[in-house]
């Protein structure tokens, strides 16, 4: 089955661990990680990579601009 | 198997679908971590990036908390006096009738000291783009209250919440924008949401796009939240914002 996959890259040093993407993310793939940044906040990371679906709803409400978002679509094989 | 893809393998196979907008600098936003002006900030450079007008576009800067917008958004800024934004970008658009012009705003700039400068750049039907932030508070000088300051609404200037016979109810200042005949497109939309995110950015397209033929002056409010200035977490706000703000500040077109 063609499903599209997603991969998402955050930028751990702008991020204020505002949680907004955690609370956006429909697959929770993301949650703040226990460590702390330069600036001293929590940073998102993908904990559950797999599941993303490049949705972009992080993305979208990320006020800070940290989430990149990729999508890869399977070639359809023939059985 | 493709199913087994490893996200490195997707970072380097896939699509890029969604990336930092390069008229944003490389700056970290000066905002509290969940503030609304981010998105804010992001969805009026990308429409202005997918017009390719990036630069023949000039914002102006209020006075408030985006008063530093200038370091973020790459494009040409000026920075105008407290509430004057809409008076500044009345001369620049006058001066330069083909550039995009916009003033970007909160609701201390706009609706208290700038209602006058506001209401007659609208009346003038100049054609610029205003867009208002309300976060029913003034954000950077502490959280004291505003004219948008919701009813029984605690802030620092109001410990006991906002008492309506004392200080006036919260200010529609959008709908009553609507009424001038020189304002094209008036509209309210908020960012604490995907979807409304994507919604926003629309409205915000047609009202440069209004800009672009002539029409007159758009403006668009986004309800946001200010956690710092209200006391809660970014999350909790949001939800704060979406019981208690929609329903004084319901969202939608107001005209056109």
């Amino acid at each position: 089955m063609a499903k599209i996959k997603g991969a998402i890259v955050v930028d751990t040093e702008r991020c204020k661990g505002c949680n907004l993407c955690v609370v956006a993310c429909p697959t929770d793939v993301i949650a703040l990680n226990k460590l702390v940044n330069g600036k001293g906040f929590n940073p998102a990371f993908p904990e559950n990579h797999g599941a993303c679906i490049a949705c972009m709803s992080c993305s979208l409400v990320c006020p800070d601009m940290c989430i990149t978002v990729y999508r890869y679509k399977p070639q359809k094989e023939t059985v | 198997m493709s199913e087994n893809i490893t996200p490195e393998e997707i970072i380097k196979k896939g699509t890029l679908v969604f990336e930092k907008t390069k008229l944003m600098t490389d700056a970290h936003l000066s905002y509290c971590p969940g503030c609304g002006h981010g998105v804010a900030h992001r969805i009026t450079m990308e429409v202005l990036e997918e017009m390719g007008v990036g630069d023949q576009a000039i914002g102006i800067a209020p006075v408030g908390c985006s008063v530093l917008a200038y370091d973020f958004m790459n494009i040409d800024m000026q920075q105008a006096a407290h509430g004057r934004a809409p008076a500044v970008a009345t001369g620049i658009k006058r001066l330069y009738p083909e550039k995009y012009v916009f003033t970007y705003q909160g609701d201390g700039d706009l609706a208290a000291i700038g209602t006058n400068e506001t209401i007659h750049a609208c009346n003038r039907g100049e054609n610029i783009v205003i867009i208002f932030v309300n976060n029913g508070i003034y954000g950077m000088t502490g959280g004291q209250m505003a004219p948008t300051t919701l009813e029984g609404m605690v802030s620092s200037t109001s410990p006991y919440g906002r008492d309506l016979g004392m200080t006036g109810h919260p200010i529609k200042i959008t709908e009553m924008l609507a009424m001038l005949p020189g304002v094209c497109y008036a509209t309210r939309h908020a960012v604490h949401k995907p979807g409304l995110v994507r919604k926003t950015k629309k409205a915000i397209k047609k009202a440069f796009e209004n800009q672009r033929d002539k029409k007159g002056t758009s403006i668009i409010e986004i309800v946001s939240n200010c956690n710092s200035g209200w006391k809660m977490t970014p999350v909790k706000s949001n939800e704060w914002l979406e019981e208690n703000m929609l329903p004084v500040f319901p969202l939608g077109d107001i005209k056109g």
